[in-house]
């Protein structure tokens, strides 16, 4: 063999292992990749130095949000003027709003439909031209929906702050706000002698993806909440005198975390020391305000959603036919305060609180007539959505 | 020179297969025709068999098979016999042991039961196992120092599994069979017993696992690098030390003033990796069972420091509610 000849014979075994070694390489590196968030991430320091309380957070995922989460543009404020009727005096069967002067009124029926029904208008509530008729489960469910947003304002002040909620926070131009959650009877295995998951094992899309227990709400944010509290609060091990929870008990609390942690787009670090994650003296201030969200989401789910079971038709239901319920990806979407902590209340104050003479009782469903469907009914009639454009209008065409 | 830099072995000696030395009535044990493969003589010795089997190892080998199926076998069944989702879903799935507060009886096949049962299984094949490197070691005359290390882990293993929950008084405290649900299960131990990290056994284990890390990159790299000095030869050179033993001692004895031997090496090497397991095997043992929250306890005893507050210090506002 000539000297040149076997030159490039051994040019092209060496190009020829540098291939296979580059492209093992090359899908190596791109299944560890798909493995992860892209970098670049942003970084803060919330606490001491040197003591890992960082908040990481992917530009890439929070970015888009910013759009998403903005407040709509407020209709204009109604002049109050003295002595002006009230809806309660003019419209029958107004049984939360009355207190509002009817221009006032018609403003806030106007925005209720723009961030709840915008397509359907008037008519996914009200049926027909009697406005003041319940036939619809969707009026029924919203008035208790308007009782529940003024009791959140006015009583859980410690979650919400002076913030608060309106029907936008969670709903955002959609019938069904876009994050609730059912009861599950967990990822369908076979029956039979085969192991038991426990609702765990299976992809947790709502915890985290971890294989987790994937329904923590029904555990912990409707009925009787379980015990979220379970790592040790002695030294040493006191059986049967203080806490004596199994390791899967902060498997199922840990699980619930996860899905703090991504309906708010926080770390741990935003509500806890991870050296001790249990104790008060060393968490950050929003953990108690997160403390207060899980006595607020139970009650809200045991006092206004499982309660309206008996008004929704078959497919606002879930699988086990409960209601839906609100968990913290309802109102969060995604951010640690709902749209950026921009407060709709000063333009909005009908929701701070129950109004002068409006019901706060919940109506006794169980007795409740068979409601319609506005989802079954005919077309939005042409007029109401005239009307909404031009909500005294719209207010005017009602007293008549 | 460039082969001592490789990722992969450059040197592969092929010849006929060998077989070994001569064992008596032993060698019906020895199954398999020896191949070569040059992809495998990148990493170790090209050739391929013959292997040992013997009663422990084809015991152990059963066993293994049907812990293995029995935990197979219910992760399919857990996605409902679908291998679609078995296959999608596999680092998720898990072999569950009995629910909290089952104690120590035998539970319901689907409880527990096939758990307890894959675990029968598994630790019978490894203890076979275990056998068998004692005994392939003494029929090669060799010491023991193999079988021990492996001890050593099998160790860990027990007491994860069955000796602390027997201690607890509950198979539920167990650790599940799966990738990820054991490694949830892990980080929810260390959270409910108040964080492994003040677990002064747990610090050991880590000082050895890290240890046996950076002494066996030392090493390699220590012994490649006087490779073109004959320096693979390390068992001739515990007692005859050659220009490339000079030159490694010399090297570290240079950059931190102290070096191993030739054979002082293998010891610490062999000492970290066995007290890996020992330690974290007697820091998981101790946890739940001696101590119940290794922070209040690092506190009281003085290791875990305290820093500067940087809120305003929280107060449990459940204090005077009823605690949720």
């Amino acid at each position: 063999m000539r000297l040149q000849d076997f030159q490039k014979l051994t040019l092209r075994r060496v190009v020829s292992q540098r291939l296979v070694k580059l492209s093992v390489v090359a899908v190596l590196a791109a299944g560890i990749q798909g493995c992860f968030e892209a970098p670049p991430m942003e970084t803060e320091q919330v606490g001491f130095r040197g003591v890992g309380m960082w908040s990481t957070t992917n530009p890439d995922i929070t970015d888009p949000l910013v759009a998403l989460n903005q407040v709509p543009v407020a209709s204009p404020k109604v002049p109050a003027v003295e002595g002006a009727p009230k809806a309660g005096d003019i419209y029958q069967n107004v049984q939360v709003l009355g207190d509002l002067s009817i221009a006032e009124f018609a403003r806030t029926m106007a925005s209720i439909t723009a961030w709840v029904s915008p397509e359907q208008g008037c008519a996914y509530c009200h049926e027909g031209g009697n406005f003041a008729d319940d036939a619809l489960y969707t009026k029924v469910v919203s008035r208790r929906m308007m009782q529940m947003t003024q009791n959140i304002n006015s009583q859980w002040s410690d979650h919400v702050g002076s913030t608060g909620v309106t029907c936008y926070t969670c709903h955002r131009g959609l019938n069904v706000p876009a994050n609730i959650w059912f009861e599950q009877d967990g990822p369908v295995t076979a029956a039979g002698m085969s192991a038991n998951s426990y609702q765990q094992n299976h992809v947790g899309t709502e915890v985290g993806y971890t294989s987790m227990l994937s329904d923590p709400f029904s555990k912990y944010l409707a009925g009787e909440p379980d015990k979220i509290r379970v790592a040790a609060q002695n030294a040493l091990p006191m059986r049967g005198e203080t806490n004596n929870e199994p390791t899967q008990a902060l498997e199922n609390t840990w699980s619930l975390m996860m899905h703090m942690s991504d309906s708010l787009g926080v770390n741990c670090t935003a509500c806890h020391n991870t050296r001790n994650f249990s104790s008060w003296e060393m968490s950050p201030p929003a953990r108690t305000t997160a403390w207060h969200a899980l006595q607020m989401v139970p009650a809200l789910n045991n006092d206004y959603m499982t309660p309206l079971q008996p008004i929704y038709p078959d497919h606002r239901l879930g699988s086990l036919d409960d209601a839906p319920k609100t968990n913290c990806a309802t109102c969060h979407q995604g951010i640690n305060k709902p749209l950026y902590g921009v407060s709709m209340l000063d333009d909005y104050p009908v929701w701070r609180a129950p109004l002068e003479g409006g019901s706060l009782e919940a109506p006794d469903y169980s007795t409740a007539p068979d409601y319609g469907d506005p989802n079954n009914l005919e077309p939005v009639s042409t007029e109401s959505s005239a009307a909404l454009a031009d909500p005294e209008a719209a207010a005017e065409s009602v007293v008549q | 020179m460039a082969e001592y830099q490789n990722i992969f072995t450059q040197v592969q000696i092929h010849g006929h297969g060998e077989m070994g030395i001569p064992i008596g009535n032993e060698s019906k044990n020895r199954v398999g025709k020896p191949i070569f493969n040059r992809w495998l003589g990148m990493l170790g010795n090209a050739q391929l068999g013959p292997i040992y089997l013997g009663a422990t190892g084809t015991l152990s080998l059963i066993c293994g098979f049907i812990a293995f199926e029995i935990i197979g076998l219910n992760m399919l069944a857990s996605v409902n016999w679908d291998v679609v989702q078995f296959v999608k879903q596999l680092f998720w799935l898990a072999l569950e042991p009995p629910p909290p507060g089952s104690g120590l009886s035998i539970p319901p096949m689907a409880e527990g039961g096939w758990w307890l049962l894959a675990g029968f299984f598994l630790t019978l094949s490894i203890l076979l196992w275990w056998t068998r490197t004692y005994l392939r070691a003494k029929a090669l005359n060799m010491g023991y120092h193999i079988p021990w290390a492996f001890a050593a882990a099998i160790w860990l293993y027990l007491v994860l599994g069955f000796i602390r929950p027997l201690l607890m008084g509950d198979f539920g405290e167990a650790v599940p069979f799966g990738i990820f649900p054991h490694l949830d299960w892990t980080a929810a131990f260390s959270m409910r017993y108040g964080n492994l990290f003040y677990n002064p056994f747990h610090m050991l284990s880590i000082v050895f696992l890290y240890g046996s890390a950076v002494l066996f990159g030392m090493h390699a790299a220590t012994i490649l690098a006087v490779g073109r000095y004959g320096g693979e030869r390390e068992i001739e050179q515990i007692t005859d030390r050659g220009t490339a033993t000079e030159r490694a001692a010399l090297f570290w004895r240079w950059c931190m003033g102290f070096n191993a031997t030739m054979e002082s090496v293998h010891r610490w090497a062999w000492w970290f990796a066995i007290l890996t397991p020992i330690t974290g095997g007697i820091g998981i043992l101790l946890t739940g069972t001696v101590v119940d929250n290794w922070y209040i306890w690092g506190v009281k005893h003085g290791i875990a420091p305290a820093y500067p507050e940087v809120y305003p210090v929280g107060i449990d506002p459940a204090l005077g509610v009823e605690a949720k």
